[in-house]
């Protein structure tokens, strides 16, 4: 597999999401490992503006071909933006999962949450494992 | 299909190539095989427009040879196996006393005294067993999976690939029939059979010319676009071309009948094991029939989900999922008869949630030339 570009203003959860915080403004999607592992995406579902979500619950789902995927939020907070980019090209999570493939923008309400994720070199180490087992 | 937990997986003689190709891998009925190389869409694609390999080597074959070999067949499987000439191929099912599908498979008459069945790889043990048990003729049933590796060559320029490296007059081999002839100077029984609703080749050869003429088939297509395919593509492809797949619409629960394989129960032929459970079936009628659907807004019914008519549940998809060649959503699944009429709005049960679909015809993609059924 393709070694991946992790930002490292990014962090990072074992679930494979990412997050970027600018201010109270965090935004939310699927790292390229996990885009990598699903295949062809071919369907998002968001939550709707407004939603209440939890650190470390289910927000939403992508789909690819074969299966379902969870996505669990990194953070608690109030959804303010939700990428409408997807409906209609959910083929953008495989091409660009970090950056035009975003998923939700949240309204912390939390942010020390943030700190105990993982940063970009930790998570690229974690993936680098987790690919030794597959491949073994 | 199961997989118990303990079995060490099996291998085919082209697992090594499928690693260093990249690609990706999946247990599959106790196998480890590709799911994908370049990714399930892109190889969908490929075998609609132009053409694909797969290695199918986890295919199981069971030979059945003998003075009493036809009568065998007959007795195990629902198909009227007294129909075929030699080089020709038919899709039947080997059923249990109830009439149900021990397994789907191909049986493939090589001469009056000798048959090749192709069966599912994760049921290939048990149906030598079954075979074997209703063995009151003296034929020799041998299980001859280790013996062959087999690629299938699928898509409309198949034919013109395969023929780049075989003398033998492709043009002539029919639909569900198949020849001897040599590929890239190997010998291999060549059948045209698939599994896509593709034109297209199935060979079987000897397991030691594995690489060698996956290297060369590829090769020889790439120049036409065909790629190497995995699993995921190739059941995408079956399920729009509304083709069974075992553990999902057929088991030891289902019987032809219910799952619109009438044609393939041929209850004239005289007796078979469970012909009798499938005559009163007939008459009877069938408790539930496999429909196909569509959804009809973006979610995706998938293999288990609960389906209801009129808030009440009564029955799960088989299989379901996107169908790249009509771009949309689509599945099988069984309901009661009476609910079975085209046209009629189903739900499915999405995370709990019912969403609206639609039962309509089958297969879902049909190629502009759909051969006969044999």
């Amino acid at each position: 597999m393709p070694s991946a570009n992790y930002p490292a203003d990014y962090r990072y959860t074992k679930d494979h999401e990412w997050i970027k915080v600018e201010g109270s403004v965090a935004t939310i999607g699927i790292t390229d490992y996990a885009q990598h592992e699903l295949g062809d995406v071919v369907f998002v579902e968001l939550p709707k503006l407004g939603a209440q979500i939890k650190a470390g619950q289910s927000f939403g789902t992508v789909e690819s071909v074969k299966a379902v995927s969870d996505i669990f939020s990194p953070v608690s907070g109030e959804v303010t933006e939700t990428n409408s980019l997807l409906s209609d090209s959910p083929e953008k999570v495989n091409q660009d999962p970090h950056g035009a493939a975003w998923l939700i923008k949240v309204k912390l309400a939390d942010p020390k949450e943030v700190s105990s994720l993982m940063d970009a070199t930790a998570y690229q180490a974690y993936v680098a494992d987790k690919t030794q087992e597959q491949s073994a | 299909m199961t997989t118990p937990a303990t079995a060490e997986i099996r291998k085919t003689a082209l697992n090594s190539t499928h690693r260093r190709m990249g690609a990706k891998m999946v247990n599959f009925g106790g196998w480890d095989m590709p799911l994908e190389y370049s990714g399930i869409l892109a190889e969908h694609d490929a075998v609609r427009k132009r053409a694909g390999l797969f290695d199918v080597s986890h295919m199981g074959e069971i030979e059945v040879r003998g003075a009493g070999a036809l009568d065998l067949v007959q007795r195990v499987t629902c198909n009227d196996a007294a129909k075929l000439t030699v080089g020709q191929a038919q899709y039947s099912g080997l059923m249990t006393g109830r009439g149900t599908f021990v397994d789907d498979l191909l049986v493939h008459k090589i001469s009056d005294t000798h048959y090749l069945l192709c069966v599912n790889a994760g049921n290939q043990d048990d149906d030598f067993r079954h075979i074997v048990m209703h063995n009151r003729f003296d034929a020799k049933v041998e299980n001859a999976g280790p013996r062959y590796s087999q690629l299938a060559i699928q898509g409309p320029r198949a034919k013109e690939i395969l023929q780049r490296l075989t003398p033998a007059a492709l043009d002539s081999v029919h639909y569900y029939h198949f020849i001897f002839g040599s590929v890239s100077g190997v010998e291999c029984l060549i059948a045209r059979t698939g599994y896509t609703g593709e034109d297209g080749f199935e060979i079987y050869f000897d397991p030691q010319f594995s690489e060698k003429l996956w290297g060369d088939l590829l090769g020889a297509g790439e120049s036409a676009g065909m790629i190497p395919c995995g699993l995921g593509a190739r059941n995408t492809l079956r399920l729009e071309a509304g083709m069974c797949l075992y553990g999902h619409e057929i088991d030891a629960e289902t019987t032809p009948l219910e799952a619109g394989l009438g044609w393939i129960c041929k209850l004239g032929k005289g007796a078979f094991f469970g012909s009798a459970v499938l005559a009163r079936q007939k008459e009877n009628g069938i408790p539930r029939k496999l429909v196909g659907f569509e959804m009809l807004d973006k979610r995706i019914g998938r293999d288990g989900y609960p389906v209801s008519i009129d808030g009440r549940e009564v029955g799960r998809v088989t299989s379901g999922g996107p169908s790249p060649s009509l771009k949309k959503n689509i599945g099988m699944a069984y309901v009661p008869p009476v609910s079975s009429v085209l046209g009629t709005e189903i739900d499915v049960s999405i995370r709990g949630q019912a969403t609206p679909a639609r039962i309509i015809a089958m297969p879902f993609y049909k190629r502009s030339q759909e051969p006969e059924k044999t």
